[in-house]
């Protein structure tokens, strides 16, 4: 029998996605699993697989298109059998068993940390239209009570909108009159997301900020040792960055300081035994924050590598959605772009987020004496119902403490 | 088409009925010469005499009684309780005799009789006098239950609960004698068991019957002008219950909220949740919530009374919660 393959949703914010190129011709063998398309979703290019084998009978959209979650793209089937091409706008809802949760499209792939102790909350109606829909409610921010996933939140993930009333009515947006004294451009995808995450931030999150100069003298010291030592080992490509030693620093911190590795969760707090450090990577067009899983059990080396390799992938767009969250902490760093100092926006539900600012060369009184030292502006920004001002400043002490003596990540 | 009170549709159905059927007659208190409590029987006594239209001392079980003694013989009574207050006294007779008679004489004696009246409150009549007995009665295997918001249902449910051959209790309302409503001309009969949509929508359901529907239309209005779009379903008979029309408007809009006059405890309200759990638990968006009288005895003050009845307001409330708006 043949089986219709639907636009899935391969992030927990999509909507729609735009089906990037075929990887599969029509009258092509697929096996589940394998690649039958490159889809662009909200935050990376994603693949979308084979639920079924058999050979592609029909690509119902062509290249370049964009398809809402939950609608027809594909029809696989055995050669030769009749294709009864399903309506274009068939809703997910008619094919419910050939999609079993399809956010990730690798299975094998550990999923957020966060999933492990997470119940979640559903309507009844909601945990149907996920099944249907291919959508982990995991994923999924409940706006009912104690944060029970309701037929809203899943509004747009691959069913037909019945156009529930909002709590808060949006006023009309009026027309612009003359359009030429300005230039709107419509919100991308990627837009739209940093949009929704960061305006749930800084109005409702009572931030509060901490700022400190730490002296990089030892720490750009030990930077340049240790690249030494592995261009001695052959090691050329591999390089330690300054910002590879502040993501040690500031994970072994967080090791030390509990209370800054949290999330608040409305009715409760959650504080993490593990270290998940977030690191925000610019990319065309937005912002996207890759994790380092189990940061502080990582050496300087596995760190760089892999931040290295999550940032190039960022670029490219291409990160799973496992790799971009349930980081239970951040850091940001404009240094490139030789920002001294300045503020981060907490990424929900994170309690507290890390901006780091150059490291530059300045005169500074040390011993009595003026001197040149590499110094460095770091900026804690802190959810203030997680985390009190001396409670911040004692962390923020210790990543300085560990920055200007290296040797004691080694403690 | 004319327009017409619920109690002349009332009155409709009793004239067509007994000038159909000569086994059809009326008995009660008052029902003859002063022609009726609430003028429901008007001109009845003239036109078929005091053999059909027959005035009882105020002895609610004697008269029950001799009515479903009259049916086993094979007439067909009418009896007018003046209210279902009142009728506690005689519901002996409508639950160990009527209801019972078919199923203990093996299926040889049916006892087709109605017993009809005002039901629920009215205004300041104090705690005796105000009660919503809708649940007792709808307990009750071999009774069948109707309980019309309009006159054109009236008419129609008045004429089916007549020529049922089971016994069937009519849920009047004294404040709906007066309500005015499109009836047609003729012949109307409406089957018993099924419900139906007043108004329709697709936010959420409210469920709904007798003198709550017209609370459930006027939130529906609000609710409206919210940008809500609820569906108003006049359940119309409470046994058997129109399941089928219950599931299927829960089903398009996966939310609930259910009124009645009666109180919260065992009332009609938790048996429609029962079935929408049971039977439309996937299409559940959110609890089915009820708005009922408050739990007291009716109280005589004006604005207390106020107070422990549904209103408008109240399903308002009930349904922005059902939809996660407040």
């Amino acid at each position: 029998m043949a089986t219709t393959v639907v636009m899935e949703a391969l992030s927990p914010t999509m909507e729609e996605g735009r089906l990037v190129k075929w990887s599969k011709a029509v009258g092509e063998a697929v096996k589940t699993g394998e690649t039958l398309a490159e889809v662009e979703t909200d935050k990376a290019v994603m693949e979308l697989v084979a639920r079924a084998d058999g050979q592609l009978l029909k690509q119902i959209v062509a290249e370049g298109a964009t398809v809402p979650v939950g609608e027809a793209v594909a029809v696989i089937g055995a050669p030769g059998e009749s294709v009864a091409t399903p309506a274009a706008t068939a809703p997910a809802k008619t094919q419910p068993a050939q999609q079993p949760s399809a956010v990730s499209p690798q299975p094998s792939t550990p999923v957020a940390p966060a999933d492990a102790t997470q119940v979640v909350r559903a309507s009844p109606l909601a945990r149907r239209l996920a099944k249907e829909r291919g959508v982990d409610l995991k994923l999924v921010q409940g706006s009912g009570p104690g944060g029970r996933v309701v037929m809203r939140d899943l509004e747009g993930a691959g069913g037909a909108a019945v156009g529930l009333p909002v709590p808060v009515p949006r006023s009309a947006v009026p027309e612009p009159v003359g359009g030429v004294a300005y230039r709107d451009v419509p919100l991308t995808q990627i837009r739209k997301t940093i949009a929704k995450r960061l305006g749930t931030s800084l109005g409702p999150i009572p931030h509060f900020f901490l700022t400190t100069e730490v002296d990089m003298e030892r720490a750009a010291d030990a930077r340049a040792a240790l690249n030494q030592q592995l261009g001695d080992q052959g090691q050329n490509q591999a390089k330690i960055s300054i910002n590879d030693i502040l993501l040690k620093a500031t994970a072994l911190a967080l090791t030390k300081h509990g209370a800054c590795n949290a999330w608040w969760q409305d009715d409760h707090i959650r504080y993490w035994n593990e270290v998940h450090v977030g690191m925000a990577v610019a990319i065309e067009d937005g912002l996207i924050t890759p994790v380092i899983r189990n940061t502080d059990r990582k050496s300087l080396l596995e760190i760089g590598t892999e931040a290295r390799e999550l940032a190039g992938r960022a670029r490219e767009r291409r990160l799973r959605p496992e790799e971009y969250t349930g980081s239970t902490f951040s850091v940001s760093n404009l240094g490139m772009f030789d920002i001294d100092q300045f503020t981060a926006v907490i990424n929900p539900p994170e309690a507290a987020i890390l901006a780091v600012g150059a490291m530059s060369a300045k005169p500074v009184a040390m011993d009595g004496a003026v001197v040149v030292r590499r110094r460095l502006r770091m900026t804690l920004s802190c959810d203030h119902r997680v985390i009190d001002g001396a409670t911040g400043a004692a962390f923020l002490r210790t990543v300085k403490q560990m920055l200007e003596n290296p040797l004691a990540m080694l403690l | 088409m004319p327009t017409i009170t619920y109690r002349d549709a009332l009155n409709q159905a009793l004239r067509e009925e007994m000038q159909r059927d000569p086994n059809v007659f009326l008995m009660g208190e008052e029902v003859g010469l002063y022609q009726g409590a609430y003028k429901v029987s008007r001109g009845l006594l003239e036109e078929f005499g005091a053999k059909r239209v027959v005035d009882t001392p105020i002895a609610e079980l004697g008269f029950a009684g001799i009515g479903v003694g009259a049916a086993m013989g094979g007439l067909r009574p009418v009896v007018e309780f003046m209210t279902w207050n009142f009728a506690v006294l005689a519901l002996d007779q409508i639950v160990n005799s009527a209801a019972k008679m078919l199923y203990m004489s093996g299926g040889q004696i049916p006892v087709p009789i109605v017993f009809r009246g005002p039901n629920g409150a009215a205004l300041q009549l104090s705690s005796q006098h105000s009660q919503a007995w809708e649940s007792w009665l709808s307990h009750i295997p071999g009774l069948k239950v109707v309980a019309p918001a309009t006159p054109y249902d009236a008419k129609g449910l008045l004429k089916a609960a007549i020529r049922d051959n089971n016994p069937v209790v009519v849920l009047e309302g004294e404040m709906l004698y007066n309500n005015k409503g499109e009836v047609p001309e003729g012949e109307i009969v409406v089957p018993i068991g099924q419900a139906d949509v007043k108004r329709e929508g697709r936010h959420v359901t409210l469920i709904c019957h007798s003198k709550t529907v017209a609370i459930a239309l006027k939130a529906a209005d609000q609710l409206a002008s919210q940008d809500i779009a609820a569906e108003v379903l006049d359940l119309r008979t409470l046994r058997p219950l129109d399941d089928a029309a219950i599931l299927r408007s829960v089903t398009k809009t996966n939310r609930a909220v259910v009124v009645e006059e009666g109180w919260p405890q065992c009332g009609i309200g938790a048996q429609v949740v029962d079935l929408i759990q049971r039977e439309a638990f996937d299409q559940l968006d959110a609890p089915v919530l009820r708005v009922t009288q408050a739990d007291v005895p009716m109280p005589y003050n004006k604005q207390l009374e106020r107070l422990a009845k549904p209103s408008p307001d109240k399903v308002v409330a009930a349904a922005r919660r059902v939809l996660y708006l407040d």
